[in-house]
């Protein structure tokens, strides 16, 4: 069952020069989509886009059959509710001034009445904080620190951890490993992939290095200068209908 | 310097600002009991003028006989509290234009910045002059003045504050989660100003008062009878030569209140400093 679905999206910022254009993609429930590229290929605009942050110049974007910019207030809190993110960089990802726990409670307080968990068992405030701290295998304790008491590591599991807290159905991952060293890269990779098989979450997962999109992804794309050049599945990485770019990529990883 | 030096300077410092507070707090706490009932701050007693320190007045009493000491009480509760309520004022005045300016940005923002702009272009003191000359002199016209030109301080620091926070990603990720600018306002940007509020404003209130106290002294602000510490100064001006003392208490008082303030300023602006903890 496909939950997200994008067609032909355009975005520009400037008149005549498309940071995105005439891209389609689908994500399906429970799948992770990885998505491909060099610095400036638009990548990141598209997720913006999907994220509700930038308004797209042309084309649709659906999520579970409603359209984004057709959605009413209840659609889009509902749409809001399902959808959270990870961004590169974990330390402009968390307010400085906030501890922890405060940080990670910001999506429970906003969506805490519609909520119907089904993993989690929350019941109190700091029942909240431990579950989440020890499903991203951090020690409990952390909740009463400040940001710049943890390690880069640290702080991206916390914000992995903000954006399963509510259990979304799809988390855009723009990204999440780009400002790690390699250990701590491939540690929160081998966290996204288990997350994903306990929760059942779709992820649109975002990235410069194919290697890493290898290690999660079902479905692989490809953009160059805001154009979607490849689309295929994991197995067919190696298949010989590959574009010339995604050839060059896979050479070079 | 070596690490020995350094932490003894830091200890030190510590003091300073604990020090710095119990002045206040001692001075508050004897300007608001028991002195104020002993004596009449407007109490004449011209058979007893210029007297020397005894145990019916401690600070001896000024050219008209009143009671210096309970006169300095007094006049910490209006030199502090008018400075209190012009900070204040400037405060909640400047805060909400500020966070206005940063959010909206576009023309709301513009105007804001250019009005700024004129008012820093001229130094504090000659804005304040002007107008309380312009409104005539007067206590009232002089706080109006004093509002007038310290808002703009606050509203230009909650801006860029402001403007620096909205472009992170946490604040991003707050409208994703679909909070309302209030909200954002109040969960994330609020920690951010009340520190720097707080900080500038501790340092403010030095410069208040001695504003308040200076233009007092040139006849801008209280006037005599009042009990203000700029004013009691220009009172005891021509008694310098006979009875120093008179001037000497208002002006060691504004030193000490203002040296307290600028401690307990520099010692908030260390504590919101987050940066500085990360440092060894």
């Amino acid at each position: 069952m496909t939950i997200l679905e994008i067609n032909n999206l355009s975005k520009s910022y400037q008149p005549g020069n498309l940071a995105v254009r005439d891209v389609s993609l689908s994500i399906g429930q429970g799948e992770c989509l990885g998505l491909v590229g060099e610095s400036g290929c638009g990548k990141s605009t598209l997720a913006r886009c999907v994220l509700g942050v930038e308004e797209m110049n042309d084309g649709t974007i659906a999520f579970n059959g409603l359209l984004l910019d057709k959605m009413n207030r209840q659609e889009l809190r509902n749409y809001r509710r399902n959808i959270q993110t990870v961004f590169q960089n974990p330390t402009a990802s968390l307010n400085p001034k906030l501890k922890i726990k405060d940080s990670l409670l910001d999506p429970y307080l906003q969506f805490h009445k519609e909520l119907q968990l089904e993993h989690f068992t929350y019941t109190t405030k700091k029942a909240f904080v431990e579950q989440l701290l020890e499903t991203v295998e951090l020690p409990t304790e952390l909740g009463d620190r400040y940001p710049h008491e943890l390690s880069g590591g640290q702080k991206q599991r916390v914000t992995i951890a903000r954006a399963i807290s509510i259990e979304p159905k799809l988390i855009v991952l723009d990204e999440p490993t780009a400002s790690l060293d390699v250990l701590s890269q491939g540690a929160i990779l081998d966290l996204l992939v288990s997350l994903q098989k306990a929760l059942g979450m779709s992820y649109l997962f975002i990235s410069h290095d194919l290697a890493a999109v290898y290690q999660l992804s079902q479905h692989i794309a490809v953009m160059k200068d805001g154009e979607l050049l490849d689309l295929f599945q994991r197995e067919d990485i190696y298949g010989t209908s590959r574009h010339n770019y995604t050839k060059e990529l896979i050479s070079i990883f | 310097m070596s690490v020995m030096a350094l932490s003894q300077k830091k200890i030190k410092k510590a003091k300073v600002w604990l020090i710095g507070i119990i002045f206040l707090l001692v001075m508050a706490a004897v300007a608001y009991t028991f002195l104020y009932l002993k004596h009449d701050a407007a109490m004449t007693d011209v058979g007893n003028r210029l007297a020397s320190p005894s145990g019916e007045h401690p600070m001896g009493t000024d050219h008209l006989g009143r009671d210096v000491l309970t006169r300095l009480m007094l006049g910490f509760r209006l030199t502090v509290g008018y400075s209190v309520l012009a900070l204040g004022a400037a405060v909640i005045i400047g805060v909400p234009f500020g966070l206005l300016a940063g959010l909206k940005k576009g023309w709301i923002d513009r105007i804001f910045m250019r009005v700024a702009d004129g008012f820093l272009a001229f130094p504090d003191t000659v804005i304040a002059i002007v107008l309380s000359g312009l409104l005539g002199p007067g206590i009232g016209n002089l706080l109006f003045a004093i509002v007038l030109v310290k808002w703009v301080n606050y509203a230009r620091m909650v801006r860029s504050t402001v403007l620096t926070e909205v472009q992170k990603d946490y604040i991003t990720i707050a409208r994703i989660n679909g909070l309302s600018t209030v909200s954002i306002m109040r969960k994330h940007l609020l920690p951010h100003i009340v520190g720097n509020v707080l900080v500038l404003a501790s340092l403010d209130f030095g410069k208040i008062i001695l504003l308040i106290s200076s233009l007092s002294y040139i006849g801008l602000g209280a006037q005599p009878p009042t009990p203000e510490w700029g004013a009691m100064l220009n009172e005891s001006r021509p008694y310098f030569q006979m009875n120093p003392e008179m001037m000497v208490y208002p002006g060691l008082a504004i030193v000490v209140v203002v040296l307290a303030a600028n401690v307990l300023g520099d010692y908030l602006r260390d504590k919101f400093d987050v940066k500085k903890e990360v440092q060894p």
